[in-house]
């Protein structure tokens, strides 16, 4: 299954995706998909350059299924990350 | 490496013996809780100032009849998380009125500088020389405070009394 | 209430100066997260799922109006227009940003409010009963003394990197709204055989994975030994608390290991010791500090309730949130009164800018321009004349802040579950939601009756899942949520934790789970007048899990 690599900005804590020109993205849509393993454990090696220590926290690999609706991370938890909470801001 | 003490930058007289296997024959010597209470003659016959670390889990109460002795006592600090020396360090100030050096070593942060000062430690052994600037900074951070220790600093309630 | 003085003030600038040359440091490069972690989370800093989230204290519940208007303006100025009131009688925001954070806590200090030790391994926002200097059963005002921890705890030099954070709670009347028995250090004041106010004095309470009641440590502490006595017992945590093992970290692992005989000897050897130094309290600063907590110039009023039963007659509506909504004030012709934010339309304890706005204005109109946050995520204003009560509930009603639900099934404590924590396994709010949605109908919810209703989205408990009559523990299995339920638990002066049911259910069960507990409760009750927990208490788990799971 693709991965890809998932991160909070340092500046205001929003999440990112690794793209693959090596900035990183707001969209899951636009972050690179890694289709095998070492496509995978390379682009978490960019994900934790020095450069990036001072952009993003804790960069760390997600797995991805790919759907008619879009990038969907596996796990609920990341889901949740990617598209935000499942009830609506009251503000 | 460097040492402040009572806030300014000091030459540092002690040589660090607490993982020699052989103690110096000469110089100020900082020794393990283990060598001072396996060497305890053979240290009090040296012509030098004595100093001793505790570690974290080492109560001061292990040394509490022989602080005499010594003319530092040295707190470790294995982590900036582990805080159980700032409890030392107000035994050994308030309860054992202990006078002369308490120096922090180990994992110590600038931040962690003035709470330091207010338990009683009173020298720091840093990493890197160019962090100096920061510490004189930092040691500036607060000029008034809630809690009365005996730092010598006034508590805001003595100041609100005038 | 606590006003800051030039010494409060000139902390607080010196505060939020420090973090602001922090932040440049770790922006720059200069520090690494790993540094600056602990840094930010001392001032309230999270990093969560979606952004960093910070929770401002509001100690002992305690707020004015215009603290409320600029909490309402930080809400719309560096985050998303609403705020979330927590457990602890913090306020939360979800969508802050880390170079905003120094002119944020400037604004902040402005208000006198922060975040310092509202996160870390170090003693928290000491808590109180919302009702403090109102209710008609305090026997003593706790705020006072509040205000009093509050000062010696906040950047305490001994007790900043404790093995674990430390929370204490305070009240002063018989009916425990404060949860005084779930806290590292709950005090209970009251009076004397010679009619003097004094502690009893609670340690290693707790909830999280390994719920603990607290136990007493001592039945009697002069008021003036309270600071010596708490500093002796933060001593013995601090040496002896362990440290290899974050989850047997709390109080209450040692008291627990100790045995709470042996502690109290080790506290009282300490105890000795610094008893009568500068900790000691002279009635001078007691006083003191009391004189902020004067009582609101009172009007001479005539009882009004009758006037307020008769409208009910005229309005059901009104009838049900005066019955659950209101409680006893001391002074005649005055009412306390309870803004309910567990409307099914906003997550449990959320509330909007404009509502906050709002709410101080009805403040500065009905309840001397002050309010309280209380534990169960509600607001309540402690002051109202009986007279102003229909006009109130009227503006309230309008406002969402009416439902009338206080201690009732929907007036649920939830924590903010997967939708936001980073360390939660299953959502929160939408069970919430959910329960609410089903409960919706009034009859319903006033003939179920008193219960709470707590949830949890991890084993971390600040959904206080252990301690609520029905409590339910999001967990995950597999990809997928599940829910736990525990019934029984109470967090009041009869504290006790609530007992397994057994396997959970998913998503699309929990409704009807909470559904067949309280049909089965309405069966199994003597009579109208026997709540959920008495019933619970007399007739024991299995009906409730025969009704769950069938009989087996």
């Amino acid at each position: 299954m693709p991965h890809m690599v998932i991160a909070n900005t340092l500046r205001d804590g929003r999440v990112v995706f690794l793209s693959h020109d090596g900035s990183w993205a707001a969209a899951i849509a636009d972050g690179e998909l890694a289709q095998n393993e070492t496509a995978a454990s390379r682009l978490l090696a960019d994900s934790k350059s020095s450069a990036n220590s001072n952009v993003v926290i804790d960069p760390q690999l997600i797995e991805v299924n790919e759907t008619d609706h879009g990038r969907q991370p596996t796990a609920y938890r990341e889901y949740i990350r990617a598209y935000g909470p499942s009830v609506r801001n009251p503000g | 490496m460097a040492l402040i003490k009572d806030g300014v930058e000091a030459k540092d007289s002690f040589v660090n013996a607490c993982h020699l296997d052989t103690l110096p024959a000469s110089g100020d010597i900082i020794v393990s809780l283990d060598q001072w209470n396996d060497h305890r003659d053979a240290l009090l016959a040296r012509d030098a100032q004595l100093g001793v670390t505790l570690k974290s889990d080492q109560h001061p109460d292990s040394i509490a009849d022989d602080l005499q002795h010594f003319a530092l006592v040295a707190l470790e600090f294995p982590a900036f998380t582990d805080g159980r020396a700032y409890s030392y360090a107000r035994i050994l100030r308030d309860q054992y009125s202990f006078a002369k050096e308490l120096r922090a070593v180990g994992d110590v942060l600038l931040e962690q500088l003035l709470y330091m000062n207010r338990v009683g430690i009173n020298a720091f052994d840093i990493v890197g020389d160019n962090d100096l600037e920061q510490w004189k900074v930092a040691a500036a951070d607060y000029t008034v405070w809630y809690q009365p220790t005996n730092d010598g600093r006034t508590s805001i309630r003595d100041l609100r009394r005038g | 209430m606590y006003r800051y003085d030039e010494f409060d003030h000139t902390f607080m600038a010196e505060r939020v100066a420090q973090f602001a040359r922090q932040v440049a440091r770790r922006m720059s490069g200069e520090m690494t997260e790993e540094q600056f972690r602990p840094l930010r989370l001392m001032n309230g800093l999270y990093l969560q799922l979606h952004a960093y989230m910070l929770r401002v204290n509001v100690p002992y519940g305690s707020l004015s109006s215009a603290q409320l208007r600029g909490l309402a303006e930080i809400a719309r100025k560096y985050d998303r227009n609403y705020g979330h009131f927590t457990t602890r009688q913090n306020i939360q925001y979800n969508w802050i940003k880390l170079d905003e954070m120094p002119a944020l806590l400037g604004d902040l200090a402005k208000i006198e409010m922060h975040g310092i030790q509202s996160s870390g391994n170090c003693i928290r926002n000491t808590t109180s009963d919302q009702y403090a200097g109102a209710s008609a059963d305090e026997i003593e005002d706790p705020r006072v003394y509040c205000e009093i921890i509050r000062q010696w705890s906040t950047l305490h030099p001994e007790f900043s990197y404790l093995p674990r954070k430390f929370k204490i709670a305070v009240t002063g009347a018989p009916k425990d709204r404060a949860a005084v028995a779930l806290h590292d250090i709950g005090l209970r004041l009251y009076h004397n055989a010679e009619g003097k106010a004094g502690f009893e004095v609670l340690v290693g309470g707790g909830q999280g994975r390994t719920p603990v009641i607290a136990k007493t440590i001592r039945k009697w502490l002069e008021p003036e030994d309270m600071l010596s006595y708490l500093e002796a017992i933060l001593r013995v945590y601090n040496l002896w608390g362990r440290r290899d093992n974050k989850y047997k970290a709390r109080i209450k692992i040692l008291v627990n290991a100790t045995g709470i005989d042996e502690f109290r000897n080790q506290v009282d050897s300490e105890w000795d010791k610094i008893k009568d130094t500068k900790l000691q309290l002279d009635a001078q600063e007691i006083e003191r500090i009391r004189a902020y907590f004067a009582s609101p110039a009172y009007e001479t009023l005539p009882d009004y309730s009758a006037e307020l039963i008769a409208h009910g007659e005229q309005n059901t509506a009104f009838k049900e949130w005066l019955k659950s909504n209101t409680a006893a004030h001391k002074i005649t012709g005055y009412l306390i009164v309870n803004l309910s934010l567990k409307s099914p339309k906003q997550p449990p304890g959320d509330i909007t800018s404009e509502q906050m706005l709002a709410t101080a204005d009805l403040a500065d109109h009905y309840n001397f321009g002050e309010l309280r946050v209380n534990h169960r995520q509600n607001l309540t204003f402690t002051d109202v004349r009986q007279i102003d009560v229909y006009e109130l509930w009227q503006k309230l009603a309008a406002l969402d802040l009416a439902t009338p639900n206080i201690g009732k099934v929907s007036d649920i404590i939830a924590c903010p579950g997967l939708d936001y924590c980073a360390l939660a396994n299953a959502r929160s709010i939408p069970i919430a939601e959910r329960i609410q949605q089903r409960f919706e109908d009034i009859d319903r919810l006033h003939d179920v009756g008193e219960l709470s209703l707590n949830i949890s989205g991890c084993m971390n408990a600040c959904g206080h899942h252990h301690v609520g009559n029905i409590g339910i523990l999001g967990v995950e299995k597999k990809g997928q949520e599940y829910y736990q339920f525990t019934l029984g638990g109470s967090s009041t002066e009869d504290a006790a934790l609530g007992d397994r049911t057994g396997p959970g259910f998913s998503t699309d069960e929990v409704v009807n789970a909470v559904d067949r507990i309280l049909n089965t409760y309405i069966e199994q009750r003597d009579d109208i007048e026997e709540t959920f927990l008495e019933t619970y208490r007399r007739v024991g788990m299995a009906p409730f899990k025969e009704a769950l799971y069938g009989a087996n």
